[in-house]
């Protein structure tokens, strides 16, 4: 092995107090913008982001589509409809709140964007014509074309121009600096927030921070069941630094959370077990609706919700006959009749009928706008496309005219997994919260993907927005805390006791060890007796393992760290696998020992959080969040008042 | 005090090469990535890709590049997604 000088400055053991009326936990696309709403409302704000913030997070390099975009000059639903729509097809374990917040101030934060300097319109007219294009705005739509409620936008141009923004904002930004534990405090009204601590990931400073309020912006879980030592980049669909400390400070911290006992067969870890999914070919999401061709160059039907067959490309773009609108992207796998878009035949269907593999994706017999729309808009503009994908693809001679990229496996995926290999995807479990996205500890906010039920990144701008607002809101009438210095303390003895063992066990091997207990304990098929040996387990690795952790600088503390947060989540996981008696299909839940799926009883909010460290139980009826217009619009008067 | 030291962590894949006639070594793209899979060491010259198996493989390090073709940059070999002629 070839040993470095570590070129940082050594600064362990320093640590450094701070205040701020509002502290921002993340500096993903949900961070930005909380800590921009902040400082728009004269706020002190800190931004604490563990990477770089010119392009971290999950859309750190891009997006290429911006969803329920329902308050755009060319939309022709509401928000209401589209909200309705989505928690609908979710079954109702869905995030209410956080959807209408998306459907109603999404195209307000597009607008942001584009004042910031990103692109968000077709201004050099590349797609004059184009049956997308709305030649009036020059707005650029995909999927629902009659609708016009999903915009194709120029993601790759965002970070950088919210970086921008935060520095005219004089937003303090303590970058290459990881959160690892919030600050409380119990008073007589009960437990608040109070502020972070956190450590520099290549000098191991502390910073102790104090504030009104804080907003989490931490992305969801990852390396939970999945785990590749080799390629650990690419263990999962997620940036390797959206692990899911925000979930695990919360969960120590009290934050309750709820839908923890959903996971979903994998789709996405490119370590391996499936090719970087918007490399290949195929007709989800960014390759939305391409033309796709059997082995033998066959092309591959599409077929409206009812099996009738599309004769033209523009028909794939269109609803059925009758139906309002459809629904596709993120989220949207097998919708529900009343949603359900154009698809391609089905893939056994296509079996029966000799369609022979492999399948490609043929763009070369699609028209020209829509050829460029996908390869060069929209792969060039999702995150980890222009260089990887519309790029090395470019440089490697693949020409979108003359050539078909394959496609692998049987859909979108480009993989197949086990059962037992799975992932909190396909909105996953969270923190709940009310109509402020305010956890139900006072002065603690949450936004994007650490909200339960949530995708997309427009729904991250939009809700991250949101919640900067309440929480800027909110700090007028707190007063700060002082540190409790005996947790601090503890906390520095926790995050540095790695550097202190030597020759001792390296965090890829504990991250090994708590996936394949998952995968054992927690995998496709859960039972009381196993999830209880899972924690069993568990619980040995923290007294056995975690003191032989050993790290030799700031950034393996920082992944040692990491595999710490993983252990609470999977804790977390499996404590809320032991809450749900019955298997659920919304959930992707199913039991050996319960032969009930979805009794009425159970069809509700499980929540977790811990009290005084003891793991607690609660219930929230589904729906909870009552007429999303009602409720938004009695809490949101100044916002509405000042967009007129 | 304790003295931090950095080690070369080896992984199969290769994410991110240099060419050092091209490369100006200002380190912008050790700077832009989120992961901070590369150290820069020393101005002027590529900095070294510490912990390849950590790479993401978004491209934000040849985004922020000003050099055109400094960094190679490329996803394991198992992940190259095949393609072929039209056939029509």
């Amino acid at each position: 092995m070839k040993e470095y000088r570590w070129p940082y400055a050594n600064e362990l053991n320093e640590k450094e107090y701070r205040k701020t009326d509002v502290l921002v936990l993340g500096g993903g696309v949900a961070g930005c913008f909380a800590a921009i709403a902040a400082a728009e409302r004269g706020k002190n704000v800190i931004l604490v982001e563990k990477g770089s913030v010119i392009h971290s997070g999950a859309a750190g390099t891009g997006f290429d589509h911006w969803e329920s975009a329902c308050t755009n000059p060319c939309s022709k639903v509401t928000p209401e409809e589209i909200t309705k729509a989505y928690v609908d097809e979710q079954d109702h374990y869905s995030n209410g709140i956080a959807h209408y917040i998306e459907c109603r101030e999404g195209y307000d934060r597009l607008a942001d964007l584009e004042r910031f300097g990103g692109k968000i319109r077709d201004t050099e007219d590349e797609f004059a014509g184009a049956e997308f294009r709305d030649e009036e705005t020059k707005l650029l739509f995909a999927y629902d074309y009659a609708n016009k409620f999903t915009l194709r936008v120029w993601g790759s141009t965002f970070k950088p121009a919210l970086l921008r923004q935060l520095k005219k904002l004089n937003v303090t930004l303590l970058e290459r600096t990881e959160a690892t534990a919030l600050l409380t405090e119990d008073t007589p009204e009960g437990r608040r927030g109070t502020g972070a601590v956190c450590m520099n990931v290549r000098t191991g400073k502390i910073e102790v921070i104090s504030a009104k309020t804080t907003v989490l912006a931490m992305s969801r879980p990852a390396r939970i069941w999945l785990y590749n030592p080799d390629m650990t980049g690419l263990s999962e669909f997620r940036p390797p630094q959206c692990i899911g400390s925000g979930h695990a400070m919360g969960y120590r911290a009290g934050v309750e959370f709820t839908m923890m006992e959903k996971s979903v067969r994998g789709e996405f870890s490119a370590a391996g077990r499936s090719i970087p999914p918007y490399s290949t070919g195929n007709n989800h999401n960014t390759w939305y609706a391409a033309t796709m061709v059997d082995a033998r160059g066959v092309e591959i039907p599409y077929l409206d919700r009812d099996g009738n067959e599309l004769k033209t490309v523009s028909e794939r773009y269109y609803p059925a006959k009758g139906q309002k609108f459809f629904l596709k992207g993120g989220v949207i796998d097998e919708p529900k009749y009343e949603y359900r878009g154009p698809e391609t035949m089905p893939f056994d269907e296509l079996m029966k009928r000799g369609y022979r593999l492999p399948f490609y994706a043929d763009l070369s017999r699609m028209p020209e706008s829509e050829r460029k729309a996908i390869w060069g808009l929209m792969v060039g503009e999702e995150g980890k496309t222009k260089i990887p994908v519309y790029g090395n693809l470019t440089e490697r001679g693949f020409d979108p005219e003359k050539h078909m990229l394959q496609s692998y496996g049987t859909g979108w995926q480009s993989a197949s997994f086990l059962d037992q290999e799975r992932q909190l995807f396909g909105a996953p479990g969270g923190i709940i919260t009310d109509w402020d996205l305010k956890t139900n500890l006072d002065g603690i906010y949450a936004c994007g993907d650490q909200l339960f039920a949530m995708d997309c990144a427009g729904a991250a701008c939009a809700t991250g927005y949101y919640a900067g607002r309440k929480a800027a809101e909110a700090s007028d009438t707190i007063e700060f805390f002082t540190p409790d210095e005996a947790f601090v303390e503890n906390e520095i003895r926790r995050l540095y006791a790695p550097l202190y063992v030597e020759d001792g066990m390296d965090w890829r091997e504990l991250n090994s060890a708590v996936s394949k207990l998952m995968q054992n304990y927690c995998g496709g098929v859960k039972c009381d007796d196993l999830l209880k040996e899972g924690l069993d387990l568990l619980n040995h690795y923290r007294k056995t393992a975690v003191p032989q952790l050993s790290a030799k600088n700031p950034h393996e503390l920082m992944r040692t760290h990491e595999v710490l947060d993983i252990m609470d989540v999977a804790e977390m996981i499996l404590h809320a696998c032991l809450m749900r008696k019955s298997s659920s299909k919304p959930l992707c839940f199913e039991r050996s020992d319960s032969d009930q799926t979805d009794p009425a009883e159970d069809q509700r909010f499980i929540t977790i959080r811990t009290v005084n460290g003891v793991v607690t139980e609660g219930s929230i009826p589904l729906d909870y969040f009552n007429d999303p217009k009602t409720e938004y619009e009695k809490r949101n008067r100044n916002y509405i008042e000042d967009r007129k | 005090m304790m003295e931090f030291k950095a080690e070369f962590i080896q992984s199969s894949n290769h994410p991110i090469r240099f060419d050092e006639t091209k490369c100006i070594g200002c380190h912008r793209c050790a700077e832009a990535c989120q992961v901070d899979v590369m150290i820069g060491f020393e101005k002027g010259k590529p900095p070294v890709v510490m912990y390849p198996g950590e790479c993401w493989y978004c491209g934000a390090c040849v985004m922020e590049c000003p050099v055109e073709g400094a960094i190679r940059f490329r996803h394991p070999l198992m992940n190259q997604t095949k393609f072929v002629e039209v056939k029509q």
